[in-house]
This record gives structure tokens, C-alpha cells and sequence, in this order.
């Protein structure tokens, strides 16, 4: 198809779309490459990457390794991302295709609900749902879903908007179409494009958010993530900065990575923009 | 009339990127035009007219670029013109006025502003000079009340002042060539006739050469001195305007003219007495803005409007732009609910109809649309389209594909192209696959908006056959929806000429246009451009 080949003919779609496949490959390989527990003690603590074969990229304050902790980590931050996302992103479709559909009051309270999620700041609300609600794996997940919402909503209701007095819309309704075979059937297919370029920014932000929960120890203590090393790290950080540093470049890396693929959707999707 | 050519094109090509339908934009193209003449170069859409204007300006789209020939420009070569060079060229010795003022204006700046930035930009006169100057060109372009109108911002104006202020600021620094593309084609009727006959004064007052872009025939024979008519990029025949308009020698240039359909009726044809669809008194009202009802604005589209449309027959709804036409049109379909008024079909009332009844019943009942492009949802197969509507109505999905491959060659098309997407299609076949997708639910009554307005005048011709001989064969009582009055001429049996929500003139169309009683009927008819062509033309083909 047209979009495929366009995609492959960005560069850095290309690197962004390797580098998210690298840490997929990490995430698939974690459990075979490093059979046992991360989160189990493995060697003397705070060892430095290279000093100990057995520990390539050394060992955390406790003495756990920091190779297979990064491993493990990116299963759970690609879960937490890819769940929140789809979490933010039904949401949000949802109450954007229904305000920009119906319009009138139905669009003026579903909009004041979303100017209400959006005048909290997201990470703040998020310290409260996390506070209230425990912070288990499954809990952060769904806060983090739950507060990334109201941006693809309003994009949802947007492209609605535009689309709705469309002709074919119209069409459609002459033929005798019920409103939800209009939204679901005839609507939405024509509103995803621009919805799923922006689920990569939700992906991104959502994988920084559970980072930054976990480095104010927030997040699941009990699960090998990225920011769990980052918050353990704390308190080594000026010596023993790498048990900092490394989940961090994994983050960056993952984060640009998916920025990246999310950017050469935009201009696979959008052709026109890309000739400009 | 012709003196030393400002303007010549000598064996233009312009080459289109790889993967364009065709290699080149214009090819081998020659043509020239004098002072105080007016050259109209007449196509249909990709014919290469509008590249040729920016190729003259230099002002072509990326990937698209001169492959050879001159632009004789004053003596000057303009192809071989540095953009600074061009710069001053463009605006001081030629200037262009394009189709649609709304985007060709900067919203955020008044009128007046924009006019007096050409002064600005291309001379040094004083602030008071170039307000004087901007109000004297406001004063040659007719505007009402220049002063008004040059603190005026583009969405104050109406379109046909727009496209004035954009002649007025086209014409400011005296160009010795104007460049007019399709400048009147997004106007009313009435509203062309009037810039037609302004561009014609201020060309013979200031002695410019134009460049007259159009694809209608009509607005030929009302302003040109000659005639240019090209086809895939080349100009298959030129000459003066009495010889092309009356001795057509290219077989295109006959088609074309053939085409343009004569603003007389046909004989009448018989169709029943009795009534399948009675307006009666509706009206509707759009309300915008406000808030619970304060400082709302109201604006009366239709206006208490009665209508019969007898079995079999095709009703031609006329009217200029905001005369209420196409609200009126989607009130009879329900898409949109009148405030007031009864709309019988078949005895039954659908004004007062719930929307779930409405959505059973629609069958009987339904709509063509405008735009080829918008009212095809891009990411539908063609045959899907089609077989859309029997299948929300409990037609089994395989039956009302094959249903729907039947209907595409009862609508001309290749049964076999319903593997296609919409945009894989022309415009004309997109327009048939519309008027499939309207029939696959065997209606009774048919409301086409507007149906060949997008389309060029050659296909314009094949659609509208189409249709009669839909109508004739399936016995289907149409409503039909157009500005365009010879098209109304046509098709109709019978013909209501609408004006601000009201139904001014009704009747028999030999009647209402050869006889019109109304003044604005009167008007329009008057209006309509090349009405003495189109008068020759018809004794012609009869």
C-alpha cells in the first residue's frame, strides 16, 4: 500500500521503528536471556558495568542486576504505555465522536467534563488516583490511562466536527442509517488517521509518567521497572550515577523511538503535509 | 482592435512531475496577446489553462517546471527572469485576479489595507497619497460606499464586492497585462453579469491586455476579443471570438460548444396529473449563536414555500446563492426538520414524521448530491456504496452487492469497477455512482442538489442524458436543484425560481423562462452570460 511505502521512505521512521523493535526483542527476550527473578539478589551490590562479566551492565544498591532489571523493564513499559493508550485513546474517541457528533448540549457537557480533567495538571491527578487507589500494577496502568484522555477526546471531536456536515455523511443519512452505524461505520473510519498519529505521543507520555511515578517510589515496588531503578538510584546518584543513567537512556530510547514511528505515521497518513 | 502583442507565448512546455496522468502541463503552446484586447483561453478542468497562467507569473507548484519555449513579456523573456526581476514584474506589470476572493484576500486585514500594501510595496508615495489613491480604485471598481468598504474586512464584504476589491487591487499600479482566472465561476449569476461587464469597461478605460481564464462558453461570448481553447495541455484551435463561437473547425471546440445546453425548453413532455409529493407551506428558520436564546441571530431560509410535484415529472428548484434552494431541498429529505409547514408523499405527512419513521420510510425518498468528492465516503469500496443503503434496510449483504454491480451498468459504469475506491474515479463517474447509490433503494422521488455543478460542461451533458433517461425508464419524479438555468431548461418539466426563502415565479419552464412575469426572474434570465450566443447557437443546432 501507499502509506507503507512512504513510511519506509523517511530515515528516521525507519531508525524509530529499529529501535522500537529492539525493545520489543528486549521485552520478548527477558525471561530466556536472564531465567531468574530481577528482582532477586545476584551479586555484591554496586557493581560498575564492565567490572564483572557475570554483570555487564553492573549491579544496583541491593546487589540486583541491572541488565536483566533493563530487560525485564521493558516489558513492563511497554505494557504500561500500550494499555494506558489504548485505555486514553478508547476514552477519548468515544466522548470526542459523541460530543462532535450529537454537538449542542451533549458537546457542551462532555466538554466542560474534559476542560475539568485538563485544568488538573495530568501528572498531579495522577499522584491522586495512585494515592487513593494503590499503587499496584494494574492501578497505575489505568490511572495513567484515565488521565491522558481529554487530548485525543478533543481531537476526536474535532475531526467529528469537520466530518459530520460532510456530504457522504449526509448520504448516509438519506439511506436511513441509525446514528451509531454513522459514528462507528461511516465517521470514525475517516477520524482514526490524525487519533492514532497522536496514541504515540499518548504512548510516550504515558511511559514517562509511570517513570516518574516510580522514581517518587509510587509506582508497583514489586514489578522490575525503568523508573524503579531510577528511584533506587536516588540515593547512590552522585557515585554511583549509572544505576541512574542506564534505565534513563532506556527511557529516552524508547520514548524517541516511539515519537519517531508516531512522526512517520503522521506523514504516511498525511501525504500532503509531507510534500509541503 | 489588436496592436504589438504585450504578452507572447512562444512554443511553451511545461513538464509535470513523474506520475502525473500526463507528461506535460502545456505543450508546444503559442499565443499572444495585444493592449486592449481580451484573450479568453477556454478548457475543461486540466485542460492546462489555470498552469498556464502561473506558468506566465512564474508561480508554478513544486516538481512542475518550464521545459522550453518563451514568455515574451514587453520584448522581455519572463523565463529567463531572476525572481527578483519577477518580483517586480508580478503586481506592477502584471496582475492577476483569481476564482474564489474569499481565499485569495487575508482575513485578518481590512480591504483597504490590502490594497494599499501593492502602493507600499511597489512605490514610495506618502501615507495620505496612497489612502486617496486606494479610495479613487475602490470609486472604479462600483463598490458602495468605498470609504466603508475600504475599512471593511474580506467576511464583511459580499462575494461579489470581494472579487471587485480584488480587481480594484489587481489594477492599482495600471498593469499592462491582467490575468483573470475563472473570476466570476464561484459567483451568482447575476453578480458575473455585473464583473463581466466591469472588467470590460476598466480594459477599455485603462487599455490592459487580459488573459481571460474560463470553462464557460457563455462568459466567452459575452467578453472575448479572442478565443483560445485548450485541451491535455494544447491549444487545439485559436482565433477571433465570432469565427470559434459561430465556425468551430477543431472537433473539440464543437463538442464543447455543443455542449453548453440552450436556454430554451425542449418540447414539453406528458407526464400525470396527479401529485406524488405536495410542499405545503414550510418554512424554516436557522438560528445561530447566543446563549439561552439572548443576542441569537435568526435568518429566515425558507419562507412559507408550497409545491406540487406531479408523478413523473421533474420540478427544477432555480435560485442564486442563499436563496434558500438547498435548505429546502434537505427539508424534503428530513435532513433537516421544518419549523413549519406539511410535506405530503404519498399521502404521507413527512414533516410531522418521528426521525425512526423517517429512517424506515426513506426509501421512497432520496437524495443526489453536489460534490462528487465529498459525498463518497473515501474509505468505501464502490460497490459497498451502493449496496450501503438495501443492506441497513435488511437486504442480505451478498444480494445487494450483486444488486449493486447491476446498477452500475444501469448508470453506464463498468460493473466490474466496484473493487474500486471512490477516488480512483472520475468525477462524472463518481457522480453515477452517487446516483446508483440513490436508486439501489428504488425511490419513488429523487432530490438532486445541485448534480452537475462540479462538473465540466462535456460530462455536465452525459449526466444530465443519463438522468432523463433514468427518469424515462424508471418513472422516477425528480426534484431538481440547480443555479445553472439552461441546465434547468433542460431537465425540468416544470420550474420554481426562488429568491431570499420565497418562490417568486412558478410554472410550465417554456413558460416561466420564455414569458417570465417576475422581475427577478426577468433578471436572472438576463443574466445569464452569452445569451445572444446561446440564442444564435440554438437556431443553430435546431
Amino acid at each position: 500500500m501507499g502509506a507503507l511505502k512512504r513510511y519506509f521512505r523517511s530515515p528516521a521512521a525507519v531508525i524509530g521503528l529499529v529501535l522500537l523493535l529492539i525493545v520489543v526483542g528486549m521485552a520478548i527476550a527477558a525471561s530466556w536471556l536472564f531465567p531468574n527473578n530481577p528482582l532477586s539478589l545476584a551479586g555484591r551490590p554496586l557493581v560498575w558495568p564492565f567490572a564483572n562479566p557475570r554483570f555487564p551492565l553492573g549491579t544496583d544498591n541491593s546487589g540486583r542486576d541491572i541488565a536483566a532489571q533493563i530487560f525485564y523493564g521493558a516489558r513492563i513499559s511497554l505494557l504500561i504505555g500500550g494499555v494506558a493508550t489504548v485505555i486514553a485513546i478508547a476514552i477519548g474517541t468515544l466522548i470526542g465522536a459523541f460530543a462532535g457528533y450529537y454537538g449542542g448540549w451533549v458537546d457542551n457537557i462532555l466538554m466542560r467534563i474534559t476542560e475539568a480533567f485538563q485544568t488538573l495538571p495530568n501528572f498531579v491527578l495522577l499522584l491522586v488516583l495512585v494515592a487513593v487507589f494503590g499503587s499496584t500494577l494494574t492501578t497505575v496502568t489505568i490511572a495513567i490511562g484515565v488521565v491522558s484522555w481529554p487530548a485525543p477526546a478533543r481531537l476526536t471531536r474535532a475531526e467529528f466536527l469537520s466530518l459530520r456536515n460532510r456530504e457522504f455523511i449526509q448520504a448516509g443519512r438519506t439511506l436511513g442509517m441509525k446514528d451509531l452505524q454513522l459514528i462507528l461505520g461511516e465517521i470514525l473510519p475517516n477520524a482514526l488517521p490524525p487519533v492514532i498519529v497522536y496514541a504515540s505521543v499518548v504512548m510516550a507520555v504515558a511511559i514517562l509518567l509511570e517513570s516518574a511515578l516510580a522514581f517518587l517510589r509510587l509506582s508497583d515496588p514489586n514489578v522490575a521497572s525503568w523508573g524503579n531503578l531510577i528511584g533506587l538510584g536516588r540515593d547512590v546518584l552522585r557515585v554511583q550515577w549509572y544505576v541512574s543513567a542506564i534505565p534513563g537512556i532506556a527511557i529516552l530510547t524508547t520514548v524517541l523511538a516511539v515519537s519517531l514511528v508516531g512522526q512517520g505515521l503522521n506523514d504516511a497518513l498525511n501525504p500532503r503535509l509531507k510534500q509541503r | 482592435m489588436s496592436e504589438v502583442p504585450i504578452l507572447s507565448l512562444d512554443r511553451l512546455s511545461v513538464s509535470l512531475p513523474k506520475g502525473a496522468d500526463r507528461t506535460h502541463a502545456l505543450k508546444d503552446v503559442s499565443l499572444s496577446v495585444a493592449s486592449n484586447e481580451i484573450v479568453c483561453v477556454v478548457g475543461e478542468s486540466g485542460s492546462g489553462k489555470s498552469m498556464m497562467a502561473n506558468t506566465i507569473m512564474r508561480l508554478l507548484p513544486q516538481g512542475v517546471a518550464i521545459e522550453g519555449g518563451r514568455v515574451l513579456f514587453e520584448g522581455r523573456d519572463l523565463v529567463a527572469a531572476s525572481l527578483a526581476d519577477m518580483r517586480h514584474v508580478r503586481g506592477e506589470s502584471i496582475a492577476m485576479v483569481f476564482q474564489e476572493p474569499m481565499t485569495a484576500l487575508n482575513p485578518l486585514r481590512t480591504v483597504g489595507d490590502q490594497i494599499a500594501e501593492m502602493f507600499q510595496v511597489h512605490t514610495d508615495l506618502s501615507k495620505t497619497e496612497i489612502h486617496a489613491r486606494v479610495l479613487a480604485l475602490l470609486e472604479d471598481v462600483r463598490i458602495p460606499d468605498p470609504t466603508v468598504a475600504a475599512k471593511a474586512y474580506p467576511h464583511e464584504l459580499s462575494g461579489g464586492q470581494r472579487q471587485r476589491a480584488m480587481i480594484a487591487m489587481a489594477l492599482a499600479l495600471d498593469p499592462k497585462l491582467l490575468i483573470a482566472d475563472e473570476p466570476t465561476t464561484a459567483l451568482d449569476v447575476t453578480t458575473q453579469a455585473q464583473i463581466l461587464k466591469l472588467i470590460r469597461d476598466l480594459q477599455q478605460r485603462k487599455r490592459t491586455a487580459v488573459l481571460f481564464i474560463t470553462h464557460d462558453f457563455g462568459v466567452v461570448a459575452e467578453i472575448a476579443d479572442r478565443v483560445a481553447v485548450m485541451q491535455h495541455g494544447v491549444l487545439v484551435e485559436h482565433g477571433t471570438a465570432a469565427s470559434i463561437l459561430n465556425h468551430p473547425q477543431h472537433p473539440y471546440t464543437r463538442q464543447l460548444i455543443a455542449a453548453v445546453p440552450p436556454l430554451t425548453a425542449p418540447k414539453p413532455r406528458r407526464f400525470s396529473s396527479e401529485p406524488i409529493l405536495t410542499v405545503s407551506h414550510v418554512s424554516k428558520t436557522h438560528r445561530t449563536g447566543g446563549f439561552l436564546g439572548r443576542g441569537a441571530r435568526v435568518t429566515p431560509a425558507v419562507k412559507d414555500v408550497s409545491l406540487t410535484l406531479p408523478r413523473g415529472a421533474t420540478l427544477g428548484i432555480v435560485g442564486e446563492s442563499g436563496s434558500g434552494k438547498s435548505t429546502l431541498a434537505r427539508c424534503i429529505v428530513r435532513l433537516i426538520d421544518p419549523d413549519a409547514g406539511s410535506i405530503l408523499l404519498d399521502g404521507k405527512d413527512w414533516a410531522s414524521m418521528s426521525r425512526d419513521e423517517v429512517r424506515r420510510e426513506t426509501r421512497h425518498i432520496q437524495m443526489v448530491f453536489q460534490d462528487p468528492f465529498g459525498s463518497l465516503n473515501p474509505r468505501r469500496k464502490a460497490a459497498e456504496l451502493v449496496a450501503q443503503g438495501p443492506i441497513v434496510h435488511g437486504t442480505p449483504r451478498s444480494t445487494a452487492i450483486a444488486e449493486a454491480k447491476r446498477l452500475f451498468e444501469l448508470v453506464g459504469l463498468d460493473p466490474s469497477a466496484g473493487d474500486r475506491f471512490p477516488h480512483e474515479f472520475s468525477g462524472g463517474q463518481r457522480q453515477r455512482i452517487g446516483l446508483a447509490r440513490a436508486l439501489a433503494l428504488k425511490p419513488d422521488v429523487l432530490v438532486a442538489d445541485e448534480p452537475v455543478s462540479a462538473l465540466d460542461v462535456s460530462v455536465q451533458a452525459q449526466v444530465l442524458r443519463l438522468l432523463s433517461e433514468l427518469r424515462e425508464r424508471l418513472g422516477l419524479s425528480i426534484v431538481f436543484i440547480t443555479h445553472d438555468l439552461r441546465v434547468a431548461a433542460q431537465v425540468c418539466d416544470l420550474v420554481a425560481v426562488m429568491k431570499e426563502g420565497e418562490i417568486v415565479e412558478h410554472g410550465p419552464v417554456a413558460q416561466v423562462f420564455g414569458r417570465p412575469q417576475h422581475p427577478y426572474t426577468q433578471a436572472l434570465i438576463a443574466s445569464v452570460p452569452g445569451g445572444d450566443f446561446t440564442a444564435e447557437h440554438e437556431a443553430a443546432v435546431s
